[in-house]
């Protein structure tokens, strides 16, 4: 079996199982909780027999283990249950969230690997230079910045002084693409913001990093332009811990994609995810939860085996 | 100490003088601020004037004094976090990197586990059913962010504990706790002080976004990251005044990153010197 394959299948395997490591945690955050998760959500209503009735309707009079198994069985079947708050069925919305969410995640990442790779590249080229300094200040400032805080400056400039975007993304199926694309820029636009600077830094740490080897002096004495030097001698090998920070990044965008999506009232998964934790409705949570775990989870696998692949020496151990 | 701190560049200056002035208004907050936390004293939405200086907020408290309270909590809360995360991570990754065997094994694997949740996910998770008092908040986040704790603390631990020092002083007799406090922590010290510098940066934009989703510190104590959100309509009237927790955020994580970054430089720069011995 080619290394590949094999170094894949192995990487996906550990990935399924700490995924299913990760379903039985949140399947059971719920018997964490001291006292009874009834008595918490129904509050001054809790009599005996809404308690009761209540842990029927969510199953707690089955033992554990059993609602465990259905639970991860309905998973497969595309049943995720039903939401506690509204009765409907979670995969009803839940898809169309999903997809929101993608979409703007999507536009974001589309939008901050190759500006950050372009200006890191450039950086690197010209180090210690006023433009590098100020790169570097800049980057430092800005992955201290809370993602509401770009999220309101740019609203702040963009919507209300200069009146380009609207405020607030109300992005809908019907929509036309175009107008579902200009509705989103706004959140992408943060969200770039927020990841652009970490990439940007390691790109230009990993290219620097290699500026010292010995075949890079080499291609320096034979009189190789600069640009040529990084481009077709450095880059080459920068590119596994480049492409596992991308990784790392497009999984933190998961992430900070709440945030942004609370700020711009986007509908997507992360403001359902909010939504739901603060009216309590557990099963949407889990649900929640579980999809963006997977998503991490793939995220992190993708970043370990191009990390591995992109290393030779890795790639065909001794 | 000071010979080390003067001869730090300038953004690492300015940001222990940042640092410092935030400190100062937390811990004196009560004497600084013009009101009192949740006094209602104006209107709402009140612009800036001589009597409320940067205007109320928006059921008409003193914005000045939110802000001021605002620092004693979400500062204080997030160091006390952190320290707890600390404390329960670090001891944890030495006892790893020292015991090692059946007990790293287990304890590595639960952590990668827990690590492979996202953590604004699992804090949310964790909220929704603990609910969203402070001791829960404090608890959760440290449980959280003690994972990554741990990682940094056992690598660097596992540098330490191979040293021939550590064999000689186990070979002495002395117990597991002797080794931790006198071996272990003091050669570890330097990075991890920078990364509860940068833990506390990550905690503190965790709280204030929590806060800011309305899962944080609840109303009516001063928070920034809820007074982002409460005040936000004002952005609508091109009033700068919602951003002022949010620049007081940014503010503090900044300077923090700017002298972690500093302490960084010197850390690996120590480093290097003693492999040359």
């Amino acid at each position: 079996m080619p290394p590949l394959l094999k170094i894949v299948l192995q990487r996906l395997a550990l990935g399924l199982l700490t995924l299913f490591a990760v379903s039985i945690i949140i399947a059971f955050v719920v018997e964490l909780l001291p006292g009874d998760i009834t008595q918490a959500i129904l509050g001054q209503t809790a009599t005996p027999e809404t308690v009761a009735a209540f842990r029927k309707e969510i199953g707690l009079d089955r033992p554990a283990h059993v609602r465990y198994v259905e639970w991860l069985g309905g998973i497969f079947h595309g049943d995720l249950g039903q939401s506690l708050a509204s009765k409907r069925e979670i995969s009803e919305f839940v898809g169309t969230r999903l997809s929101n969410t993608l979409f703007l995640g999507g536009l974001a990442a589309a939008i901050a690997v190759p500006l950050a790779l372009l200006l890191g590249l450039l950086a690197a080229l010209y180090r210690n230079s006023i433009y590098d300094r100020v790169v570097n200040l800049v980057t430092l400032t800005s992955i201290s910045f809370p993602e509401f805080f770009v999220a309101y400056i740019l609203i702040l400039f963009l919507s209300v002084k200069a009146g380009i975007f609207p405020g607030i993304s109300n992005v809908s199926t019907d929509l036309a693409f175009s107008e579902q694309l200009f509705r989103t820029l706004l959140p992408a636009l943060t969200l770039t913001l927020v990841v652009l600077a970490h990439m940007l830094r390691m790109t230009r740490a990993a290219i620097i990093n290699l500026l010292s080897s010995p075949y890079i002096e080499m291609a320096r004495l034979k009189g190789t332009k600069p640009f040529r030097v990084i481009v077709h001698h450095a880059l080459p090998n920068a590119w596994g811990p480049i492409v596992n920070v991308i990784a790392l990044n497009l999984a933190y965008l998961v992430v900070g994609v709440v945030v942004v999506e609370v700020v711009f009232v986007y509908p997507g998964l992360g403001q359902l995810l909010v939504d739901s934790v603060s009216k309590r409705d557990l099963p949407v949570v889990q649900a929640c939860a579980i999809i963006f775990a997977a998503v991490y989870i793939l995220l992190n696998l993708l970043a370990d085996i191009v990390s591995i692949v992109s290393n030779p020496r890795l790639l065909h151990p001794r | 100490m000071f010979k080390t701190l003067l001869s730090a560049p300038i953004s690492a200056k300015l940001g222990v003088i940042v640092i410092f002035g935030y400190v100062v208004v937390a811990v004196f907050a009560p004497a600084l601020a013009p009101y009192k936390e949740t006094a209602i004293v104006g209107a709402s939405y009140e612009l800036w004037s001589d009597e409320f200086l940067l205007g109320t907020d928006n059921i008409g408290r003193d914005m000045l004094t939110r802000l001021i309270y605002g620092a004693r909590n979400t500062i204080g809360i997030a160091f006390v976090t952190v320290s707890l995360a600390f404390l329960v991570g670090g001891v944890m990754g030495m006892l790893a990197a020292i015991l090692g065997g059946w007990y790293d094994m287990v304890i590595s694997r639960v952590v990668d586990i827990l690590m492979a949740i996202p953590s604004l996910v699992f804090a949310l998770l964790l909220l929704t059913v603990f609910g969203t008092s402070i001791p829960s908040l404090v608890i959760i986040i440290a449980l959280l962010d003690s994972t990554r704790v741990f990682r940094i603390s056992r690598s660097a631990a596992m540098n330490v504990v191979v040293m021939e020092f550590v064999e000689a002083a186990r070979l002495r007799g002395e117990g597991m706790a002797w080794v931790i406090r006198k071996e272990v922590l003091p050669n570890i010290m330097a990075p991890l002080l920078a990364e509860f510098g940068l833990r506390f940066c990550f905690v503190f934009l965790f709280i204030a976004a929590l806060s800011f989703l309305g899962l944080g510190i609840q109303p009516p104590l001063a928070d920034w990251g809820s007074m982002v959100r409460e005040n936000a309509t004002l952005i609508n009237y091109n009033d700068i005044t919602p951003l002022l927790p949010a620049v007081a955020i940014a503010g503090l994580t900044v300077a923090v990153n700017f002298v972690v970054d500093w302490m960084l430089h010197l850390s690996s720069g120590l480093r290097s010197d003693q492999q040359q011995m």
